[in-house]
């Protein structure tokens, strides 16, 4: 079970020509020339009823860039993915994906997209391989079967019957199924979900192949790691609105990733940020001696991006 | 496999000119094999669709062999068995089965598991799911209906018609009869709320039909009202039309009006075929937007 690819890691480091804006472009109407964005969102609504799902969101996606969508459950994601895929209709605002409005969607722009949906439950009564080949007849210029099958690891399972695979093997399937039509571009909600951690390293690794064959990748996720590593920007959803947006290391408020001393003293608890733990916490130590619950915290992503939601979450509680 | 491998043809190139009619039917008979395949797989689709009335006109042509023959004269001439008495209803049923039953139920399921919403994100015209729908009907019930042909003539002894005629009958009956079944299974394929419901919502007034249509009891047995009702619905002019194809001229006088009334036959079919491509057309949907 192997997701091989030959090639060097591009690991974290953000693709130094891409955009890495930490807000959404100013737009200008009309303005579309031969470099227009491969996915173009602009102050996108969605309503249900009296609930708002999705609030004025706008954000732009280049042609080959892989974008990752981050937000509690809930959020928003899902819906705005599935309104660039032409799966729900939107309340307002103006979307395109590859130029097309999803509205409006026509067989052959379907055909330059692929899909992973977040969850499926089909009766799978047919093998691996025979669903691939179904689906190839599909597209105008499938990938081959049998590779498309070796790049998510299932060649051993080839022969076997869809319904019989464990859920994580299903949702290489689902991976499959999303690529073999060579798409421009991929949609993936949450698809490493019942992944073990060494098949997300090696769907990682997939993911990062296809990039570098220039397909642009829409990908909302749970995992920030998984963000961090495949990602050349993501945007940051709560409570339907885009609250950040920027490269992966960047996001957050300027101060987010400056390390945290925190100890008590006779007056109580006190924090401080600084970009020089060591030399404070020597300092107080010099004039204290030693200090209860002493902690130095360098804020993970995973603060970071927690931080933010936590602070949008309370600014939606106190504008209500 | 390796990067350049999947890289042999570059992501983005567009598709070299518009689709054609020609793709349309080209994927609508690549989905027939797919279809028909997957429902030989489906073990209670097979015995609840496929095998059923083959069970049935067993167990009717053995449990009433003993009361004799039917529609005998009173010289004791001109009678038929029970298991030709029962051939052309167990047909009728089995085109309700393989067309309503088994569509209605199948896309209510591919809706509910996201079959239809992952069909709905890649170029499959809809047109080529429908006749791919068609198709498998069509073929698991030709096999359905000379299983039952075999199993009448050579267990037990059914005395099959030798005129075209009556062969020239049977084949437009069952022609329109199986598109019309076929496409109403996929009109009310939108009536079960979830795929789980799908077998409780469908199958219960079918079998209700199956009754009041004269499949199993004597359609002129019913009281007048019941007859009315069950003429509203096509089962009972299939299972009519099959008698016609089926029985001795001399079992006319049975039926509504002492004559078989194939043009009848004809028309009401045909007004339902029209309505379910109607009802198919405006209301399939790929997914239920919006929920």
């Amino acid at each position: 079970m192997v997701f091989t690819v030959v090639s060097p890691d591009r690991g974290m480091e953000p693709s130094s020509t891409r955009p890495l804006a930490r807000r959404p472009p100013s737009r200008e109407h009309g303005a579309m020339s031969s470099t227009s964005p491969a996915i173009s969102v602009h102050d996108l609504h969605k309503r249900y009823g009296g609930f708002t799902a999705v609030d004025g969101v706008s954000f732009e996606i280049a042609h080959g860039e892989t974008f990752a969508l981050l937000g509690p459950n809930g959020a928003g994601k899902s819906t705005t993915v599935e309104i660039l895929e032409g799966y729900r209709d939107r309340s307002g605002g103006e979307v395109t994906v590859l130029g097309v409005d999803p509205r409006r969607a026509t067989l052959e722009w379907k055909a330059r997209l692929g899909i992973v949906l977040q969850q499926t439950g089909e009766s799978g009564n047919v093998t691996v391989r025979e669903q691939l080949a179904h689906f190839a007849s599909l597209y105008p210029q499938p990938r081959d079967v049998a590779e498309v099958i070796a790049a998510v690891g299932l060649e051993e399972k080839a022969g076997t019957r869809i319904k019989a695979l464990s859920g994580g093997q299903r949702r290489r399937v689902d991976v499959a199924l999303g690529i073999i039509g060579r798409p421009e571009v991929l949609f993936l909600d949450e698809p490493t979900t019942g992944f073990d951690p060494e098949a997300r390293r090696q769907f990682w690794e997939l993911i990062r192949s296809l990039s570098r064959e220039g397909t642009t990748i829409v990908l909302t996720t749970h995992y920030l790691d998984e963000a961090a590593q495949l990602s050349d920007r993501a945007a940051v959803i709560a409570g339907g609105r885009l609250i950040d947006m920027g490269a992966v290391n960047e996001l957050g408020p300027a101060d987010a990733r400056i390390p945290i001393v925190r100890w008590r003293s006779a007056t109580g608890r006190h924090e401080e940020r600084t970009e020089e733990p060591a030399a404070l916490v020597s300092r107080l130590t010099a004039e204290f001696g030693e200090l209860a619950e002493l902690e130095v915290i360098r804020p993970s992503l995973e603060d970071v991006y927690l931080g933010l939601v936590e602070a949008a979450e309370a600014r939606e509680e106190a504008a209500a | 496999m390796t990067a350049r491998d999947l890289a042999a043809l570059p992501a983005g190139a567009p598709p070299a000119r518009r689709f054609g009619p020609g793709r349309t039917l080209r994927l609508g008979l690549a989905r027939i094999a797919y279809e028909t395949r997957l429902y030989f797989r489906a073990g209670d689709t097979v015995f609840f669709t496929f095998l059923f009335p083959v069970v049935l006109l067993s167990i009717f042509s053995v449990a009433f062999g003993s009361l004799g023959e039917v529609g005998a004269g009173p010289d004791g001439t001109g009678g038929i068995s029970q298991a030709a008495y029962y051939l052309p209803g167990m047909i009728a049923a089995g085109i309700l089965l393989s067309g309503v039953q088994n569509l209605g139920v199948d896309i209510a399921m591919e809706r509910g598991d996201g079959t239809l919403k992952r069909l709905a994100g890649t170029p499959l015209p809809v047109l080529s799911y429908f006749i791919g729908k068609l198709g498998q009907v069509f073929v698991t019930s030709l096999a359905q209906v000379a299983l039952l042909l075999l199993l009448a003539q050579l267990a037990f002894g059914v005395d099959l018609p030798t005129d075209p005629a009556s062969w020239f009958t049977f084949a437009w009956v069952y022609l329109v009869g199986i598109v019309t079944a076929a496409v109403l299974g996929i009109a009310i394929s939108r009536l079960p709320r979830s795929g789980k419901s799908a077998t409780a919502v469908i199958i219960p007034p079918l079998i209700v039909l199956q009754f009041i249509s004269g499949v199993f009891l004597s359609f002129t047995m019913l009281p007048g009202w019941l007859q009315a009702i069950a003429s509203v619905f096509p089962l009972k002019w299939i299972a009519q039309g099959m008698r016609a194809a089926l029985l001795p001229e001399s079992f006319a006088v049975a039926e509504p009006g002492g004559e078989w009334n194939l043009p009848l036959v004809a028309i009401v079919l045909g007004i339902w075929l029209v309505a379910g491509l109607v009802v198919c057309k405006v209301t399939f949907r790929w997914i239920r937007k919006d929920t």
